[in-house]
């Protein structure tokens, strides 16, 4: 364990510029797509009180774009308008859109029909009666309308660091992936305060008196306005290359810290979530990203590994982890287990990955074409001695693993299993095993070094040039804290790596991150 | 002054105005009656054009309505609602000064002129700046009919203007309705299915049924010459109170008596009807009224039993012409 366990005040303070960039950004980007939200969504609830017969459809079809998951919906605009601002802020204005439209048009076809008549009969014109009446006495639901979308925007805005567009979601993502609380809080924790502050503001304008509500409707664009500006204000350094990397590599010594300590790399960084972030480097939104050896999409997109000439990336073998207690209750299941030991290289584990996330095939499927091939795999026995719950993270190569020993585990033994596929990052399914939630999960000795056991860096340094010597640290130290077995590693080292299109790694000349540094130092802009 | 020509208005299958003429001359009040879905609101609001007519003309002093921007055209119609539809955002001076900021008036002049209507209308000063909500359901009548007259159009389309109030505060606003100067000069079309108070405040009224005019005729044309079945049922139950309140004194003059008698009461002039006759014996307890003759200012006299008399010749005479 660290020396001096950091309180969340402490890291905030330490993090002061990157918490007052995220939160600026933030706000920036809730309120620029608030603003198209309204300027689209207003004029469109009005539109459609003119036209009754188009408010189905478009009240439809808002509901929809509402109900899309908000990680797909970020993932869909990729294609279209690739990373960054652009499609994280038409992602939120798309989820801001119903309430805006929806509050609009309820507000408008509920003022008093009595009152439309008199208007009109009086001798205004259509637009008079617009502004005049309609508009102001709808003025109280479509304010609450764009208080929804606010509140709705501020907690979907953390997503849009999955996208390299920022915000406080680069604090909390890391912080997930990282095992880090502290960083999960400091994100967390300033934008829920945003939502309730941004909702109360709205409140309190929305309370002022009717006769005040003009200079309320003045005020609120202004206002947008004023905070979209905010988005605009951080500037990240320019450099020849963008650089994307995932929030758990940008907290991690082992990875952007170390870049930036052993190699002194400065390149124009956005954060990004693994998902995306392999596609948007093949259709050239980024050039260099951080990815992991074995991922299947490095043979998909035609990418390769920088060679890390400076030993920053510690390995990362794979080995299932148990704890102590699920060992005793299951005693066949260590030796079945380790049957997969040793059976799985570098390259057999790319292609497998190749096959679940690029071809698209099911988990189940590879594992068992993979079992078959190597001959280790027996029907399942349908016994009932018992069930191991089984864990992985949420990405193709652990829900391979996970399907592997579920089948192992089925056709070796009289255990039943479950699975808990997708468990978030290293801190839920982590969490999970303490918990005593699942029984054992496959974890990197890279991972349970770094983020788990967290010792100091010299230590870390002593110990991350050798495969057995950070196995060996990690298998002690899991035993003493939390009473989990290391099992016999599976075989391949899915370690940290820094990835580049082939093509232009190949024109550029670029092989180790030497070169890269290199590179960008003797091409400054 | 307002002529409606072979007016329809069909709902697809349905006909709620159906081929329909009548006219009204300046300053007089012509009121719609009939039940619900009669068409008789339909008819009012082809008038200032809230709803476009299927088929026929609609003249106001020789000018086809149709050929103007219906927005002016409404600014010089003075309309009033059953619920007041009263802006429930602005306050009672500025909803009556809604058609002068349309017509772009300077302040002062709305500012006089709303002063001088809440005066006619007796709502004090001390709302002028109160919103709708904070008065009784007889002020917000009298504010929408503030603001229907603030222009001072020369005519006026009321919508069950006093649907909505109950029996006490409506007889009330009948009386002043009467008695209000800003009323007389102008040409009113009001609509009720309020068979007293069409009697009451109408000097022409047009009986509608199922789209169609059934009877356009005086108070006294419909109850002494119901033209068919339908009119005279329709007045049937409140029959002996209309012809109380239509019947003038004036109507029974030949059949009162010329010799004068002793009485206590000051003279009643002969333009009030048959209904106030009867109630200064009533409340004067009095033996005998004196009447003065409205023209000639000759004073006739009348025990109650007289009086009765008279009523029951005059009704017998009009059954039979």
């Amino acid at each position: 364990m660290n020396e001096h366990q950091q309180t969340l005040w402490e890291f905030m303070q330490q993090q002061s510029d990157k918490l007052l960039t995220q939160t600026l950004q933030h706000i920036g980007l809730t309120f620029i797509s608030l603003l198209i939200a309204v300027l689209i969504g207003l004029p469109l609830g009005i539109f459609i009180t003119r036209k009754k017969q188009f408010s189905g459809p478009v009240l439809g079809v808002a509901g929809v774009l509402q109900t899309v998951p908000s990680i797909a919906l970020l993932g869909f605009m990729i294609p279209l308008l690739g990373i960054g601002a652009k499609p994280a802020i038409v992602a939120l204005l798309l989820y801001a859109l119903l309430p805006i439209i929806r509050n609009t048009f309820t507000g408008i076809t509920g003022v008093d029909a009595a009152v439309k008549e008199a208007a009109v009969a009086m001798g205004m014109s259509k637009w008079q009666v617009l502004f005049k009446v309609e508009l102001p006495l709808a003025m109280p639901v479509i304010f609450a309308g764009i208080r929804t979308a606010t509140v709705i925007t501020v907690g979907v805005a953390t997503l849009a660091s999955y996208i390299a567009a920022g915000g406080l979601g680069e604090f909390i993502f890391g912080g997930i992936s990282l095992n880090n609380t502290n960083m999960i809080l400091a994100g967390a924790i300033p934008a829920a305060l945003l939502a309730i502050i941004f909702d109360f503001l709205l409140s309190r304008l929305q309370k002022l008196n009717i006769k005040k509500l003009k200079t309320a409707t003045l005020t609120l664009p202004l206002l947008l306005i004023l905070l979209s500006s905010f988005y605009l204000l951080p500037s990240a350094y320019g450099s020849k290359l963008k650089a994307g990397f995932t929030p758990e590599f940008m907290g991690r010594q082992d990875g952007n810290l170390g870049l930036i300590s052993k190699y002194g790399l400065k390149i124009q960084t956005l954060v990004i979530n693994d998902a995306v972030m392999y596609k948007a480097c093949y259709e050239q939104q980024l050039d260099v990203i951080s990815g992991y050896s074995t991922d299947g999409r490095l043979k998909a997109y035609d990418l390769v590994v920088l060679d890390d000439n400076k030993f920053i990336f510690p390995p990362y073998y794979a080995a299932p982890i148990v704890r102590d207690d699920a060992l005793k209750k299951f005693p066949e299941l260590e030796v079945t287990l380790n049957l997969l030991s040793g059976k799985i290289n570098d390259s057999i584990m790319t292609a497998l990955n190749y096959r679940t996330d690029y071809l698209h095939q099911s988990p189940e499927r590879v594992a068992k074409d993979f079992l078959v091939a190597n001959k280790l795999y027996k029907p399942a026995r349908g016994g009932n001695a018992g069930i191991v719950r089984i864990g992985s993270k949420i990405f193709g190569e652990q829900y391979i693993l996970a399907s592997i020993y579920s089948m192992l585990i089925k056709g070796y033994t009289d255990y039943d299993v479950s699975t808990k596929t997708g468990l978030g990052g290293t801190k839920i399914c982590f969490d999970a095993l303490t918990n005593n939630q699942i029984d054992f999960y496959p974890e990197y000795t890279g991972t349970g070094l770094l983020a788990i056991l967290q010792p100091s860096t010299k230590i870390i340094d002593s110990l991350t040039h050798s495969k057995k010597a950070t196995y060996d640290f990690v298998q002690k130290g899991f035993e003493a804290n939390y009473q989990i077995k290391w099992l016999k590693p599976i075989g391949f080292n899915n370690a940290y790596a820094l990835m580049m299109r082939k093509k232009q790694a190949k024109t550029l000349n670029i092989k180790t991150i030497s070169d890269l540094k290199r590179y960008l130092e003797t091409n400054r802009r | 002054m307002i002529k409606v020509q072979h007016l329809s208005k069909h709902f697809g299958t349905l006909k709620a105005v159906d081929d329909i003429s009548f006219e009204v001359a300046e300053h007089e009040n012509l009121i719609l009656l009939g039940t619900s879905g009669c068409g008789k609101t339909t008819t009012l609001k082809m008038i200032n054009r809230l709803i476009e007519p299927s088929a026929g003309s609609i003249f106001i002093n020789g000018k086809n309505i149709m050929e103007q921007p219906p927005e002016l055209l409404r600014r010089g119609i003075g309309y009033v609602l059953q619920n007041n539809g009263l802006f429930p955002h602005y306050t009672v001076a500025e909803n009556i000064g809604i058609v002068p900021q349309l017509l772009k008036w300077d302040k002062k002049r709305t500012d006089n002129r709303i002063a001088e209507l809440m005066e006619k209308l007796h709502l004090t000063r001390e709302y002028l700046h109160a919103y709708p909500r904070e008065l009784s359901g007889g002020q917000q009548q009298r504010v929408g009919l503030a603001r229907a007259l603030v222009a001072d159009p020369e005519i006026l389309l009321m919508d069950e203007p006093f649907g909505a109030l109950d029996n006490v505060t409506r007889s009330k606003i009948h009386a002043e309705f009467k008695v209000l100067d800003e009323l007389k000069r102008k040409t009113i079309i009001m609509v009720t299915h309020d068979v007293q108070e069409a009697f009451a405040l109408g000097d022409h009224i047009c009986l509608m049924n199922k789209g169609k005019i059934i009877q356009d005729g005086t108070p006294a044309e419909l109850l002494f010459k119901p033209k068919n079945d339908f009119v005279r049922h329709f007045l049937k139950e409140q029959k002996l109170h209309l012809e109380f309140k239509t019947i003038s004194l004036d109507d029974l003059w030949e059949w009162l008596p010329s010799k004068q008698k002793q009485t206590t009461t000051k003279p009643l002039s002969s333009a009030a009807d048959f209904w106030t006759g009867l109630e200064h014996f009533k409340f004067d307890d009095a033996y005998a009224i004196s009447i003065k003759n409205k023209g000639t200012s000759v004073i006739k006299s009348a025990s109650f039993e007289e009086l009765m008399s008279a009523f029951y010749h005059y009704k017998k005479q009009q059954s039979h012409e």
